[in-house]
């Protein structure tokens, strides 16, 4: 391919915030004066449904992401890889939150082609930080620590948040960390 | 000053509503569309902007509203979701002859696939049909771009454009740039012309010959006509691509390396297609490619079928989005390259569902309760979702609730025993088009149970005010409507309000309902109120409750199938179902489902 640019598949169930973190990728995206598309599901399934958002930074028309070309692959539910884990090309990375409610550790998770990714369960060190519904936040801070070389780091992320939240000081801490203990926890060993 | 901002498709469409001067803006929720017009409001508080904005009863309204603003003189545009266009048709075809003094721009946003509509249908043919141009972005950048353009051809010809966004358009992001808004000061200056704005059947000839004449004009108008995207390259084989298909096959043919081979045309205006082009085409090609969504509207206008490829020749499939894998086969087969290696196919992935402790859930087990075998008609909205619960038998187009619990009760009522018949409506879904067919019920004397799912607001659409909230598209104050007093106001002479969270007296009054409806005396109206839970401001007055699982679950699975909440969870080979606390909302409807009282609500 002769273009530069990185394309991501955001993969979860209407609620959790799918669409939140999307637009945090596409903002850090915008100040560090990248051309980002995104697209995202709205309407009937987000009442519960699987969602995904598609997040392309670089030289691209068009919003959508072809299976087998992703870069990088964020489960928010470990039933949503076999949903979209096609979309995810050889050698592209993955995060996904297995989700098991026992412990917050992390492990690694069997992904379609036979490899093996980072996987955190976000939903128990949601509940263990007092904020069940920043599994969002969780997954992205982990992701960002797993992988390398991304378009932008956890304190571009955390800018973009502070100045979003600039005016709802409790909401923007509970989001700042929320996005610090998933990075943290990447520390963790599996 | 300039900047570079991220906006939804949505967004930069009332961006650039307003970045022209738009000065009334109308609509009826609907997904794709809903973000247009809540979006305007936004920027016209944000930027202090003087401008009419509201949401309306239905499209068809908005339509009108929008439209004498224009014949006014002020520049207006309304938008709605392409089943909207559907309702709105009426006034669209007559507006289309009667033309426009200041532009006029109708946004119907289709949505192929299906995502969340009834139907896949192609508003370029209804723009056809009106015969009015249509545009086609094929990206948020795009859409923005054209509602300026949509002005300006609209007021070139004094004719009502219309701008065809699909949800891949209208639910992208890009980094868009942005200019300041500032107010219009247009002032509205309506001139009477009774053979145009009030024209008689006489009259309406000589507008329709007025309408030829503009559409031949606008099909040679240089402002709109198609872009070649590969000007320097020569060949014998052309793609005409539009709309989103159009940044797809950009992106599609970039990567395959073909964009040196294959001449690219982007068409803007689909419809009337441009006369220069047509010929053009039909004179320089051997082979033709037409890529576009959903239907065949380039493609028709291209007279010799031989060298046309899309959708009549099969080369496209008939009927789904097409998704850019879709199209990368379609274009490595006219390139006679290897199609790409069969896709294994993906997992479906999870139905959406009612929200964990959603009002309409318990409505939904009270009318199965209240009338075992019945026939239940339905209608659009969130609680279209009640078809997980068994409590939804038919959907067909906004208002049809209650005119089919009708048509039913006709078909059946010289039976000896005929169905007891429940149709569930939200509310606003009631204002906008339940009305009319309440009126006939109870002139028809027709005996069904009709639910009002009263939850304070258009929710499945991001909760938009209805004629209750009292609160405009801004949030300022307006008048509100009664349900009640309009129920009571149509001559139906049982109309009750229950809460559905109290579940014991709902299901009484469910069954005194449907009692009634037994009579011959008409339709009985039950008003099951309670505020929607994704609508913070009205769902934290009350205290969650907690709900436990006691020894007497036997994993039965009558909670998971009958009542399909999804805070009960059901794991594989369990004993017992299990409470999800992070989705629970505490209800505790749920503990009048379990027939052998197994779910219980705990005191702390």
């Amino acid at each position: 391919m002769s273009r530069t640019g990185e394309q991501i598949i955001i993969s979860g169930v209407g609620g959790q915030g799918i669409l939140f973190v999307t637009r945090l990728l596409a903002e850090a995206a915008i100040q560090k004066g990248l051309p980002v598309l995104t697209s995202e599901t709205h309407g009937m399934a987000q009442r519960g449904g699987t969602v995904v958002s598609h997040f392309k930074v670089g030289q691209f028309t068009s919003p959508l992401i072809r299976p087998g070309q992703a870069d990088g692959f964020l489960a928010l539910k470990a039933e949503n890889v076999a949903a979209h884990g096609n979309f995810l090309r050889t050698g592209g990375w993955a995060v996904v939150n297995h989700g098991s409610r026992e412990t917050a550790s992390t492990a690694t998770f069997p992904l379609p082609g036979g490899a093996d990714c980072n996987a955190i369960d976000a939903d128990a060190l949601a509940v263990r930080i007092s904020n069940p519904k920043s599994v969002n936040l969780i997954m992205l801070g982990f992701a960002l620590a797993k992988v390398p070389d991304l378009f932008c780091s956890v304190a571009d992320i955390q800018a973009v948040l502070e100045h979003r939240l600039a005016d709802k000081p409790e909401m923007r801490q509970a989001a700042v960390a929320a996005l610090n203990s998933g990075h943290a926890q990447a520390a963790v060993p599996c | 000053m300039k900047t570079r901002e991220l906006m939804m498709g949505n967004e930069a469409i009332a961006y650039g509503l307003l970045e022209n001067g738009c000065k009334m803006a109308t609509s009826y929720p609907g997904t794709p569309a809903s973000e247009i017009l809540s979006s305007i409001a936004m920027f016209q508080q944000r930027h202090g902007l003087t401008l009419h904005s509201q949401w309306a009863i239905n499209e068809k309204v908005a339509l009108e509203i929008a439209y004498a603003g224009a014949i006014s003189g002020l520049r207006a545009a309304v938008s709605m979701k392409q089943v909207g266009l559907n309702v709105a048709s009426d006034p669209l075809m007559s507006a289309a002859y009667m033309g426009t003094k200041a532009g006029f721009v109708i946004i119907s946003a289709d949505d192929p696939g299906p995502h969340s509509s009834q139907t896949e249908q192609d508003s370029r043919l209804m723009a056809m049909m009106a015969k009015i141009p249509v545009l086609d972005p094929d990206g948020p950048a795009m859409a923005k771009e054209m509602t300026g353009m949509a002005f300006a051809l609209s007021e070139a010809f004094h004719i009502p454009v219309m701008l065809r966004p699909t949800t891949r358009v209208c639910h992208s992001r890009q980094d868009i740039e942005t200019g300041p808004l500032t107010s219009s000061d247009a002032k509205p200056d309506f001139q009477k012309d009774p053979s145009r704005w009030a024209a008689t059947p006489k009259f309406r000839f000589q507008l329709h010959r007025e309408v030829e004449d503009k559409l031949d004009a606008i099909a040679a108008w240089e402002e709109t006509a198609p872009v070649r995207r590969n000007p320097d390259i020569d060949g014998k084989r052309a793609i005409v691509t539009s709309g989103v298909a159009a940044a797809h096959v950009f992106e599609i043919l970039t990567d395959l390396d073909l964009l040196a081979t294959l001449p690219l045309y982007q068409v803007r205006q689909p419809f009337p297609l441009h006369r220069d082009f047509l010929d053009h085409l039909v004179r320089d090609y051997d082979e033709i490619l037409v890529i576009e969504e959903t239907e065949p509207v380039i493609e028709m206008q291209l007279a010799d079928r031989s060298r046309v490829r899309g959708r009549m020749s099969g080369n496209v499939p008939r009927a789904g989005e097409l998704l850019p894998e879709t199209i990368e086969n379609i274009l490595r087969k006219f390139a006679a390259l290897d199609p790409l290696p069969a896709e294994v196919p993906a997992a479906p992935g999870r139905r959406p569902t009612l929200c964990a402790g959603c009002p309409h859930r318990a409505s939904f087990f009270a009318i199965k309760k209240a009338a075992r075998k019945g026939i239940y008609t339905s209608d659009i909205g969130c609680y279209t979702l009640g078809l997980n619960l068994k409590a939804v038998d038919t959907v067909l187009c906004m208002g049809a609730a209650i005119s089919q619990a009708a048509g039913f009760y006709h078909a059946y009522k010289h039976q000896e025993k005929p169905p007891d018949i429940v149709a569930t409506m939200g509310d606003s879904t009631f204002f906008h088009a339940g009305v009319p067919a309440l009126i006939d019920a109870v002139v028809q004397k027709v005996g069904f149970v009709l639910v009002i799912l009263d939850n304070r607001t258009t929710a499945m659409t991001g909760g938009q005010p209805t004629p209750m909230t009292g609160l405009g598209a801004t949030g300022e104050p307006l008048n509100t409507v009664d349900i009640a007093a309009l129920v009571r106001g149509c001559g139906v002479t049982f109309c009750r309000t229950g809460d559905p969270y109290h579940y014991d007296d709902f299901l009484a009054l469910m069954k005194e309902a449907v009692a009634w409806s037994r009579t011959g005396e008409g339709p009985a109206v039950v008003i099951s109120r309670h505020p929607c839970l994704l609508d913070r401001k009205k769902s934290g007055e009350r205290k969650p409750a907690r709900v436990a699982v006691n020894d007497n679950c036997d994993a039965c699975g009558y909670c998971v199938q009958q009542f399909e909440c999804p805070a009960l969870v059901m794991d594989e080979g369990a004993e017992a179902v299990r409470v999800d606390r992070m989705l629970c909302s505490g209800c505790a409807v749920c503990v009048h489902v379990c027939p052998k009282g197994s779910l219980e609500e705990v005191f702390e």
